[in-house]
């Protein structure tokens, strides 16, 4: 009976349905804002199990899109409503629906004022993300890719610390400078081929002249999103003005949509460009694990310095993505999960200790494992699973993606791999200087320990870390056969490794 | 001379003009008050849409009037609904400002009514003849209520500003329609569009061609054509700018449709680089002009300009798709500028109308539901999808791309961006900033009307997408295949 359902619709609409019961609580600021709350949660929570459905049905054999849906949208314009999943795609429908119920429960306290819209602008954010992540036709993929940029902007805009308006717009408008012009490019595909079907545009093979602008085109919006170096300066930003569930989202799921786009556009569609351009990306994305991960060292704000940590980590995921090996692949995506559950869980910490302080600044806090030990070995835990202890899931994703590059080239391998040790220098260090030490400070002193509500967030995030570290297989058989269908496609169009060495 | 089978494509036309003629007798017997006012108001509206659904039922024969000057086909009848619903809006969220403002007079409907017919005219036109006489027959009105505020200096000056540029423009287009004719030696559409076809075009023929394109573009406030816009949008009562933002600009739109496609249709080449230029220049000049206003009816203004520019680039493209382009872009563009305008007019403080950008801010703590709906149009202004702005925008782009014009649409998508900015602004003025001082509390009934339907329209405008791109098909191709 099940079969039947469209159950990817189904998925991604829920949340906006959801929408419709927040519109209708009534009653004093007090009651609407707490069953804003517990209704999201419900919603989201329930929207989870719902997607859980997805991974019991997938059949990580086949090949090509799985829980398929098609109708017709605009009649003889080869314009339809078309939505799939496959093993690229269903790893982030399930992080988008997995960590949207911990963003709710992160925003409980933290967010006072304006609860409903609050909660109203989450849904919308939860179903243009999955939206987006399902959508097999172009068309439907743009419309949730930009629609997303309108909840994300309010989150920062609204609820945002000081400079909130500014954050706000600048990331509003870089991303959207990013994804016009691959409208651009998109129009001009389009008028080629008389489709925005993503699998039919996938088997068409375009000039090698357009391939070019094309892939310029989809660069522009895809490296602005990931980010990469040196379009990310809207990510600091962002991130430090974001609420903490705000951050939480954008660098979970919303960081991933460029990494995605590459998997879903960029190697499979315009193979010759791909290849071009590969040694461009690696430069940009070595200079961004380097570059990055010193600018991260010199921050004193803490939420500042893991976004510049999470520019330093999505510098893996391009550099996997365009070594076009299978383990560099694999590794990007792997990094990519790992990455959502880890960046979400440390915005998360530095959460936890700004709602009891309200600073982010590290020299303000000093000793707070003698304080909270509990959250201590949490903060622990995910800043180990950053930097790549084996045994967590960072260390997966890091590793395959640097045996893709000793394939590509040894000197991207070599530098990527200075990056980790960066990496193991900036998170040790804030680690040490928020947590150890003896506490000097009142404030730090008098800080609660953790609730039930914290501890509810950290433990299913610390677990998959953990199991993905432990059985990575859980998640890389998922998505082999797709990957092999990348680059199946990639040595059909006589791609093969970047020249090496 | 005029026979009964002249008059049936007419007769909304017909209809719409004798009603005003009757208005005429009501406003100047009916008694000065604001009741009479109300009655010839009221009358207006009925009449708009009684004539609405005269056309509705007119089908979809193509069919000519009046020796060929007239031509009544699925295009026109499009394009006048759209006309019809953007005055009937207009017209009918003016009451209650005008009231408030104390300029509630019973020709202001009068007038506007006659501006309509001048509008349905300028959408038949077929003749070089009967274009001038349409747009001299919407201008004239126009030019009366834009200084309908006789008490202030601001409306004058609007007035006499749109009449003397507006005089310009005509001139220009009527300096052109006789170079026109001379070449052509007819001044009927097909006449013209059968004479093009023949071969090599007089230097003198083409500057005629680019001279009634000016003066159009001069109705439909193109850059560099532009200047009057602003300030007759500040200056006008805001009833009045909010029924220039919508429903003149489809009618000129129409015109220069029918003008390109139908006279000139044959020489695309030659008209298209003329068209990429105004477009070009509209979209940046309207960009860039919007982000330093301070006040809301001025940036309007120019985003009013910037949208005709993005419309431009969709009819430069001279081809089925542009003509489809501007079909949608056009009813978007409608239901949005009427959405925003409800809230525009709403803007009040102590009874007095408050435009300033600044007004606005905190709204959406003390009008949540009104700064929703604002939200939602300027997003839908500066093109977000999944809004109706976005597929207006697809669709104008896709014809440039698809006729080679790849830089006009790259510069097109980057202003969107510039213009994304100013959109963002109102919305930064309602959600991010506390205001001590918020507007007075009430929008009318007619307004709350108006921007649900608009919103209802801009929100679900993906979903019947389907069947809208239908009906622009049909209508689209009458258009090029009428001459």
């Amino acid at each position: 009976m099940i079969d039947n359902w469209p159950l990817l619709t189904i998925i991604t609409f829920l949340p906006l349905a959801g929408v419709i019961f927040l519109l209708m609580i009534r009653g004093d600021d007090e009651i609407v804002a707490n069953n804003a709350r517990s209704v999201t949660l419900w919603i989201t929570g329930f929207n989870f199990i719902v997607s859980l459905s997805l991974l019991l049905g997938f059949d990580s054999n086949v090949a090509g899109y799985q829980f398929e849906e098609f109708a017709e949208w605009l009649p003889n314009t080869g314009i339809n409503y078309h939505m799939g999943v496959d093993g690229i795609s269903m790893p982030f429908v399930l992080l988008s629906t997995f960590l949207t119920p911990l963003a709710v429960l992160a925003s409980w306290r933290a967010i006072s004022h304006r609860v409903r819209e609050y909660m109203i602008a989450f849904l919308v954010l939860e179903t243009m993300m999955i939206g987006m992540f399902v959508s097999l036709d172009m068309l439907m993929f743009y419309l949730f890719f930009e629609a997303v940029l309108i909840p994300m902007f309010l989150i920062i805009g609204i609820w945002g610390g000081a400079r909130r308006v500014y954050a706000a717009f600048k990331f509003f408008l870089f991303t959207l400078l990013g994804s016009v012009l691959m409208l651009v490019c998109m129009l001009a595909m389009y008028v080629q081929t008389g489709t925005t079907d993503i699998p039919m545009l996938t088997a068409h093979s375009f000039g090698t002249g357009m391939q070019f602008w094309l892939f310029l085109g989809f660069f522009a919006s895809f490296a602005v999103k990931v980010p990469m170096w040196p379009v990310h300066t809207w990510l600091p930003d962002a991130h430090v003005e974001a609420p903490t569930a705000g951050s939480m989202i954008l660098a979970g799921v919303l960081l991933k949509m460029g990494g995605y786009g590459f998997l879903r556009f960029s190697l499979p569609m315009f193979p010759h460009a791909s290849e071009l351009f590969a040694p461009v990306i690696f430069a940009l994305s070595v200079i961004a694990v380097i570059y990055t991960s010193l600018v991260a060292l010199a921050q004193s704000d803490m939420k500042k310095m893991i976004a510049y940590s999470s520019v330093a980590h999505m510098g893996f995921v391009t550099i996997g993505i365009f070594t076009f090996t299978e383990q560099g692949i694999a590794g990007a995506m792997f990094q990519m999960i790992s990455h959502g559950l880890v960046s979400a869980a440390l915005f998360f910490c530095v959460g936890v200790v700004y709602d009891r302080l309200h600073t982010r600044e590290i020299d303000a806090y000093g000793g707070v494992a003698k304080v909270m030990p509990r959250y201590a070995v949490f903060f622990m835990f995910m800043m180990l699973a950053s930097v790549g202890l084996p045994g967590t899931s960072g260390f997966v994703g890091e590793m395959l993606v640097l045996v893709g590059a000793w394939k590509a080239s040894t000197w991207v391998a070599f530098f990527t791999a200075t990056g980790l040790v960066l990496g193991a220098t900036y998170m040790l260090w804030l680690y040490r200087r928020v947590m150890f030490g003896k506490v000097t400070k009142a404030e730090v002193q008098s800080m609660e320990p953790m609730q039930l509500r914290e501890l509810g967030i950290f433990v299913p995030i610390s677990i998959l870390v953990l199991v993905f570290g432990i059985y990575p297989a859980f998640l890389l058989d998922v998505m082999a056969v797709s990957i092999q269908i990348i680059i199946d496609e990639l040595s059909v169009s006589g791609v093969a490794l970047v020249a090496s060495n | 001379m005029f026979e009964i089978n002249d008059i049936l494509p007419a007769l909304p036309e017909m209809f719409l003009a004798c009603v005003a003629l009757l208005l005429v007798l009501v406003a100047a017997y009916g008694g000065d008050g604001a009741v009479n006012a109300k009655r010839v108001c009221s009358i207006a509206l009925g009449a708009i849409v009684i004539a609405a659904v005269m056309l509705w039922q007119g089908g979809d024969i193509a069919t000519t009037a009046f020796s060929g000057m007239f031509s009544a086909d699925s295009f026109s009848a499009y394009m006048k609904l759209l006309v019809l619903m953007g005055s009937f809006a207009a017209l009918y969220m003016s009451i209650s400002p005008l009231e408030q403002d104390d300029i509630n007079k019973p020709e202001f409907s009068l007038l506007v009514l006659l501006a309509v017919v001048g509008m349905m005219l300028m959408i038949s036109a077929n003749d070089l003849m009967s274009l001038y006489m349409a747009v001299e027959l919407q201008s004239l009105p126009l030019y009366v209520v834009a200084a309908m505020r006789t008490n202030s200096l601001r409306s004058s000056e609007a007035g006499l500003k749109y009449f003397l540029l507006g005089a310009l423009s005509s001139g220009m287009l009527l300096y052109g329609a006789s170079l026109v004719y001379g070449f052509a030696g007819t001044t009927s559409f097909d006449g013209i569009s059968a004479a093009v076809a023949t071969g090599a075009l007089p230097v003198v023929f083409v500057i005629g061609m680019v001279f009634m394109i000016c003066g159009i573009a001069f109705k439909i406030s193109a850059a560099p054509f532009h200047m009057w816009t602003p300030d007759v949008y500040e200056g006008s009562p805001t009833p009045v700018t909010a029924l220039f933002a919508i429903a003149p600009k489809v009618a000129a739109m129409a015109l220069m449709m029918r003008l390109t496609y139908g006279a000139f249709g044959p020489i695309a080449v030659e008209w298209s680089q003329v068209l990429v230029a105004l477009s070009i220049a509209s979209m940046v000049i309207g960009a860039f002009g919007a982000i330093m206003q301070t006040d809301i009816k001025r940036m309007m203004a120019y985003s009013s300009i910037a949208h005709m520019g993005y419309a431009l680039a969709g009819l430069a493209a001279g081809s089925h798709a542009g003509v489809l382009g501007v079909i949608i872009y056009m009813t978007g563009y409608i239901f949005m500028g009427a959405g925003t305008f409800a809230i525009i007019l709403m803007m009040r403080r102590e009874g007095k109308s408050a435009t300033k950008i600044d007004d606005l801010r905190g709204l959406s703590k003390t009008h949540p539901l009104f700064a929703i709906g604002l939200l939602v149009m300027m997003f839908s202004m500066a093109g977000i999808p999944p809004l109706a702005g976005f597929f207006g925008k697809w669709y104008v782009f896709l014809a440039a791309v698809n006729a080679g014009l790849i830089p006009l649409a790259v510069i097109g998508v980057v202003m969107s961006v510039v213009g994304a900015f100013y959109y963002l602004r109102i919305i930064r003025m309602m959600y991010f900033e506390d205001s001590d001082d918020p507007l007075d509390a009430d929008l009318p009934m007619s307004n709350r009307l108006v921007l649900t339907v608009s919103l209802a329209v801009v929100l679900l405008f993906f979903a019947g997408l389907g069947s809208l791109l239908g009906t622009a098909d049909i209508a689209a191709t009458t258009l090029m295949t009428s001459n």
